[in-house]
């Protein structure tokens, strides 16, 4: 019998929303609980700042670049390398429940599984296994749609459905509308009970899937819940727990408008761009809102939202890991918590996401808590790691050996252990074509500076860049990246960046819907 | 925007006859385009049913066996307005490069089409060519 292992997603969570990293909005006891018996990681980086990119490399342990999901909406090929097929190869029990997202969601056709599976073939894919899973239950922010979550409400709780917020407009782009109290956009008052909401399901689901495990099978469960991304739809009876008009504006939001667009204009010109409602680089951002309009009030408004569904997701966790104590498995579960990618939260004046390689989307909640059993003593790495990372931790879990398609490295335990082993530096890449819009960025993040170049595209001529750093600007607001007193570290970074780029996929992925 | 068009294409090393035999016959694109199961075809007419069961009526706008050019229009659901086109392109050598163009409001739905086109095209590439 070997270490099981719970990997515990959740999707557009910030560093900074959890207790043990400093945030003190919301309450989260359990996973603050975890850091302190485990691994926490103070630079855990995603490799892209968009979900399917991002959920692409957790599962294969490769690059966007390599893996081939270059931008939301690129499917990842079903042949694709995965981590579950490994560890089920194993022996190990598969089981991904909550939200995939390695297909398209956006998809009248039903062409891809991810959508098919739900109404053709329940919770078990045909041929066995997909994608190294051999049980798959689907969820993601809205019970629109196929998967099994929507599924589920619709038989059990069918008045619950029209509750949510609608994530699409009429248009079919994501919706700019809100209807709270401050007008904030994806803002929705949702009168949905707190057990029919997805955050609990995914849980549930959960729980139900461990029931059926022999107490000495070696499982790997993929708990990924939807929120705290956008739409900011939790159960209204929650809402209470955090009056927004108590909640402070975080230090990343410039009050003053001319202080913001100050800091803006400094940056690569698709900043200000977005900001003044001109451009739009990213779907998932509602092209109808104009950030430029957002206020105060707004921002605190979808910062208490936002954590009161962490405060959701950290319940449900600690739902789960007391099931596996009644089941006898404390001592030999290995716990994994993050996120894909961060979100803006009002840093700089926006919400959501995009080509913005900051710390509110690129530094990322990462604790490790390493089942007791394997004695490893709690620590807080300081070195950069990167979401790259997981499939091989996942891996030296397991006591298998990382196959030579995995790029990245199994998580160091401690700061000595990334020294020996050489975490010196992670990368995160941004390639987006959408409706004539082409943004193309590499990101590497060493020594206390995080340096972006962008390449030549429809926003861009090649030159520009931003060069932060982080020990005495935290915020990033001061771009060094044209100062020639940084120009030699600047240079140095960047012969870093292009000396390690990961080998590129051949001939690329078309990307075949928005998201 | 409200309004998008978004165009795919693939190289095909066989005939433009042989490939427009398939994607010039309006009754066959559920041959090659995954994701619709059926269609009927009245006059210019068409009637396709997506996977997940959805009806689509589509007008038929061109049917053109000398420049290989093949146009329809979506007419009900969320359209605004819809054209989608393909063309065979001779390349000479016995090969061609098929195109799908859609144009659409909403944008999205161009993305959506034209991606789900562009994929069968993949496939079709695949298939066709791996019957020589």
């Amino acid at each position: 019998m070997g270490r099981k292992i719970l990997f515990v997603t959740t999707d557009q969570q910030r560093y900074d929303t959890l207790g043990c990293n400093g945030g003190t909005l919301a309450r989260t006891p359990v996973v603050d609980g975890l850091a302190a018996n485990g691994i926490r990681y103070e630079r855990g980086h995603p490799q892209s700042v968009v979900c399917m990119p991002s959920r692409a490399t957790m599962l294969t342990g490769q690059y966007p670049s390599t893996h081939g999901v270059w931008m939301n909406g690129v499917p990842l090929p079903l042949d694709a390398p995965s981590v579950a097929d490994v560890l089920h190869s194993s022996g190990y029990h598969t089981a991904l429940i909550g939200k995939p997202h390695f297909e398209p969601f956006l998809d009248p056709f039903l062409r891809f599984i991810e959508n098919a599976l739900a109404p053709q073939h329940g919770t078990r894919p045909p041929g066995g296994t997909h994608r190294g899973f051999e049980h798959l239950e689907f969820a993601t922010h809205t019970p629109a749609g196929p998967l099994h979550y929507s599924r589920w409400l619709a038989a059990e709780h069918p008045e619950a459905v029209g509750w949510f917020y609608p994530v699409l407009d009429r248009a079919l782009q994501v919706n700019a509308a809100g209807d709270g109290d401050t007008g904030a956009p994806q803002v929705h008052v949702n009168q949905v009970p707190k057990d029919w909401y997805h955050t609990q399901w995914v849980a549930d689901r959960t729980i139900a899937w461990l029931d059926t495990l022999d107490a000495d099978d070696d499982w790997f469960c993929w708990m990924s819940f939807p929120d705290p991304h956008h739409p900011w739809d939790p159960p209204q009876s929650e809402v209470g727990r955090i009056d927004w008009h108590d909640v402070p504006l975080p230090d990343g939001y410039p009050q003053a408008a001319t202080e913001r667009e100050r800091i803006l204009d400094t940056k690569p010109r698709h900043w200000r761009l977005w900001y003044d409602g001109e451009l739009v680089s990213n779907y998932e951002a509602p092209a109808e809102w104009v950030p430029a309009t957002l206020v105060p009030d707004q921002v605190r408004e979808v910062n208490a939202r936002n954590a009161v569904e962490c405060e959701l997701i950290d319940e449900a966790l600690g739902r789960v890991l007391a099931h596996i104590g009644t089941c006898g498995w404390d001592d030999d579960v290995d716990v994994v918590f993050t996120a894909d990618h961060g979100e803006l939260q009002g840093d700089f004046g926006l919400l959501f996401k995009g080509p913005y390689h900051v710390d509110a989307l690129m530094r990322l909640p990462l604790v490790w808590r390493p089942a007791t059993s394997a004695r490893v003593d709690p620590s807080v790495v300081h070195r950069p790691v990167g979401l790259v990372d997981l499939a091989p931790t996942f891996c030296s879990i397991a006591g298998v050996e990382a196959p030579s398609w995995m790029q990245g490295h199994a998580l160091p335990v401690d700061d000595s252990d990334a020294d020996k082993r050489g975490f010196e530096r992670v990368l995160t890449e941004w390639d987006s074509e959408l409706f004539g819009v082409g943004v193309h960025v590499r990101t590497i993040t060493r020594d206390q500076w995080v340096c972006s170049a962008y390449r030549t595209g429809t926003v861009h001529d090649g030159s520009e860049g931003e060069l932060y750093d982080l020990s005495d600007d935290p915020l990033q607001r001061v771009n060094r990246w044209d100062d020639p007193a940084t120009r030699s570290i600047r240079d140095d970074l960047l012969t870093d960046l292009w000396a390690n780029q990961p080998r590129v996929r051949e001939p690329r992925l078309q990307l075949e819907a928005p998201v | 925007m409200t309004r998008g068009s978004v165009r795919r294409e693939v190289v095909i090393k066989r005939p433009a006859d042989d490939v427009w035999a398939i994607l010039g016959d309006p009754a066959r694109v559920h041959e090659w385009f995954t994701g619709i199961q059926s269609c009927q075809v009245d006059g210019n007419t068409r009637i396709v049913t997506t996977g997940s069961g959805l009806p689509m009526t589509e007008e038929i706008v061109t049917t053109d066996a000398i420049q290989r050019r093949f146009q329809y229009r979506i007419t009900a659901g969320v359209f605004k307005e819809h054209l989608s086109t393909i063309d065979v392109i001779d390349l000479g050598d016995d090969t061609c490069v098929a195109v799908y163009a859609a144009d659409a409001d909403p944008a999205t739905m161009a993305l959506i089409i034209a991606g789900a086109a562009g994929s069968a095209l993949l496939e079709l590439r695949d298939r066709l060519e791996g019957a020589y």
